[in-house]
């Protein structure tokens, strides 16, 4: 496979930490867009690194307006656009998990529920990093953040991940989708084919976080994969409502595999029972999908 | 009856105020409306929906899961390049607090109406202004009216004068008192709106355009914000300018009675007791000291008065300290009478009043809480009021009929 390094979209020299998923993440979903692309952002890590004044990383129309309102802002980004008369300029909004599972989740349900032609896409790293790495409606259980810490009365985070991709397809979305941020070419098909679906799509990237999941920064794409090889992030591909695509998993790797760099889960490692529950996550992925056939 | 009077007497039409407004929200022709129902609000962009549903409108109708979304509909809208509207009250316009504060520091034109309610808790539908007021400091320009005439007439203003300063504009208007009462109501045609109101104007840089891709809501460092606050708040006061030029063209042209746009007095101008308030209150406190037929302060027509004056404060934000300044300082008693209160200090605009006369009078300044939640404003309540200011006593009052 042969790949542009950027193509000035978004341009390196943001301030993104070494080995960055999410950054890594928008790079190819931009070089799957053309230039007539409006990016709406919400608050996060991305709007952070990307915007500095008079640094914009940015070489599309970029609007940023508030943490749990890029859908909404979206939809008036779209309806401008159309009135204007521009009929083919494309609106793309993107957030983190917490604006995505958790505070934004109303607005973004309301852009689904009108129908606005807008790919959205979650920068999934499974907590608010951008804060100093608390729980959002992502995190896995028992997942140490610091405001689930492990400690005598807890082995982390007691919730499960919200199923981000149910809610979505019962919108009736036409284009719903996974990735993780070691697929680039997996990534830009994705986007590609999103922003050819008439209507909202829904594209959820998983993207490793450094500093939040705790590991050194030449493993982002091992563990993008490996999140992936346990069934612990399930790679798939929903068109009209209906899985037609996946990222198989025959022989799924073992779940400590994933766990073992990463310091959020290093109080699981001597814990058989609390890890048997992260066993059965990805296991339970693999029967819900399919992904062993 | 000169030509023009009578031609002007046979446009007048019976109106509720919702849908006067709504008729000349439709005639300053937004691109993109967004609505969210909360009421007294609503009969506002249910007729502009009706409007679209007609097919007598092309602006794009959104209709929105909450206000939140409502506002940032609009925010999008605006940074899309096209004119845009929304309306809200009460608890709507506090759960757009945060896209309020972001419309105004990213400097998009959005005009919006806010009919007046009571906040919870105890919730409570009816009108006061506690609403607006307490989103004061976010930026906007405030613009509040007496009567369903200047409603109208501050809407299609409000476009002019958002596009011209690139603030947003909020126009206050009492809910129920002026949303659900009908008036008689000089309503301009299109012609005489799109005369005064021109197509909307693309500003290189200030809208997207993926021939020239921009970043608009950016990250600022400590090396800039304070900086752009700063000019934010500098541009809020320069609007002052802009607010009396739009409001003397626009009485020109629609041969309104002429003001500064800021600050209308009630009174000979010798009075010594002055009541300064805004919004539907202010025809009351006029019939209730009869100086509704009086001329201008300045006019040498004067007739007697009890006494009393009236200062209406028609833009709130930004605070119009010099024409407070001109207007109160020669006054011995003033009263300021707030449909709102800052909890645990006094009137708003009791404390804008003093603020602005500091060091310029040695008169009396009492705050008198008035109408909160609906509580009937009767003359009783003003004669009280106009009592009580020449007394010796300075505390927060609140009056009730």
């Amino acid at each position: 496979m042969t790949d542009k390094p950027h193509n000035n979209l978004f341009t390196p020299g943001h301030t993104a930490c070494a080995g960055c998923g999410q950054a890594l993440a928008i790079q190819h979903v931009t070089k799957a867009l053309d230039k007539d692309v409006v990016v709406v952002n919400a608050t996060g890590c991305s709007e952070v690194y990307s915007s500095k004044y008079g640094e914009s990383a940015w070489g599309l129309p970029w609007v940023h307006s508030l943490f749990e309102n890029a859908a909404a802002v979206a939809t008036g980004v779209l309806a401008a656009l159309r009135a204007r008369g521009d009929a083919t300029t494309k609106v793309v909004a993107q957030g983190g998990d917490g604006a995505t599972f958790d505070i934004g989740i109303g607005l973004l349900s309301g852009m689904w529920e009108r129908g606005d032609n807008i790919l959205y896409i979650c920068y999934d790293n499974e907590a608010y990093m951008n804060t100093g790495v608390q729980a959002s409606g992502a995190t896995l259980t028992n997942t140490n953040t610091t405001t689930t810490p492990p400690g005598k009365a807890s082995t982390g985070n007691t919730k499960i991940k919200k199923d981000m991709l149910a809610i979505a397809l019962a919108h009736g979305l036409k284009y719903v989708a996974t990735a993780t941020s070691a697929y680039p070419q997996d990534i830009q098909n994705k986007v590609k084919k999103a922003l050819a679906t008439p209507g909202p799509s829904y594209l959820q990237i998983l993207t490793p976080c450094v500093p939040g999941w705790g590991y050194e920064p030449n493993l982002t794409i091992e563990l993008a994969k490996l999140a992936v090889q346990t069934g612990l992030y399930p790679i798939v591909e929903f068109e009209n409502g209906v899985l037609t695509n996946k990222m198989k998993v025959p022989a799924p790797r073992p779940i400590e595999e994933y766990l073992k760099p990463q310091k959020r889960f290093k109080h699981l490692l001597d814990n058989e029972k609390e890890l048997a529950i992260i066993r059965q996550i990805a296991q339970n992925n693999i029967k819900k999908y399919e992904l062993g056939k | 009856m000169t030509v023009q009077k009578c031609y002007n007497f046979f446009m007048k039409k019976i109106l509720e105020g919702s849908r006067a407004i709504a008729l000349t929200i439709k005639m300053c022709r937004p691109k993109v409306i967004s609505a969210y129902p909360i009421t007294p609000q609503t009969h506002i962009v249910e007729d502009l929906a009706k409007f679209k549903a007609d097919d007598d409108a092309d602006y794009d109708f959104i209709n929105t899961e909450s206000e939140f979304a409502a506002a940032s509909v609009v925010l999008g809208g605006a940074i899309g390049g096209v004119r845009v509207y929304t309306a809200t009250s009460s608890q709507g316009l506090f759960l757009m607090t945060e896209v309020i504060f972001n419309i105004a520091g990213q400097r998009m034109p959005v005009v919006m109406t806010c009919a007046n309610r009571a906040i919870s808790a105890p919730i409570n539908i009816w009108n006061d202004q506690q609403d607006a007021v307490t989103i004061r400091d976010s930026g906007w320009i405030m613009l509040y009216a007496e009567n369903n005439q200047e409603a109208i007439d501050l809407h299609i203003q409000a476009y002019k004068i958002a596009e011209a300063t690139h603030l947003p504009v909020m126009i206050n208007v009492d809910g129920f008192v002026l949303t659900h009462t009908y008036e008689n109501i000089d309503l301009p045609d299109q012609k005489q709106v799109d005369a005064f109101l021109p197509a909307y104007k693309l500003i290189k840089d200030f809208y997207i355009d993926p021939q020239n891709p921009r970043t608009f809501g950016y990250f600022a460092t400590p090396t800039t914000y304070m900086e752009q606050r700063q000019e934010l708040h500098d541009d809020l006061i320069k609007s002052q300018i802009v607010i009396s030029q739009t409001a003397k063209k626009f009485e020109q042209q629609f041969k309104r009675p002429q003001s500064d746009g800021l600050v209308e007095y009630i009174g000979k101008g010798n009075e010594d007791v002055i009541l300064v308030a805004m919004g539907s209150v202010v025809g009351t406190i006029k019939e209730v000291i009869k100086l509704k037929s009086l001329p201008r302060a300045t006019s040498s027509k004067a007739r007697g008065s009890r006494g009393v004056g009236i200062l209406k404060i028609k833009t709130f934000r930004p605070f119009p300290d010099s024409g407070v300044i001109k207007y109160l300082k020669r006054a011995k008693y003033i009263g300021v009478v707030d449909k709102s209160i800052s909890l645990g200090t006094e009137g708003i605009l009791a404390t804008d009043i003093k603020r602005a006369l500091v060091g310029q009078t040695k008169a009396k300044i009492q705050s008198f809480i008035v109408g909160l939640g609906g509580k009937d404003i009767t003359p009783s309540v003003i004669e009280q009021i106009i009592k009580d200011v020449k007394t010796k006593n300075t505390d927060v009052k609140f009056v009730y009929p």
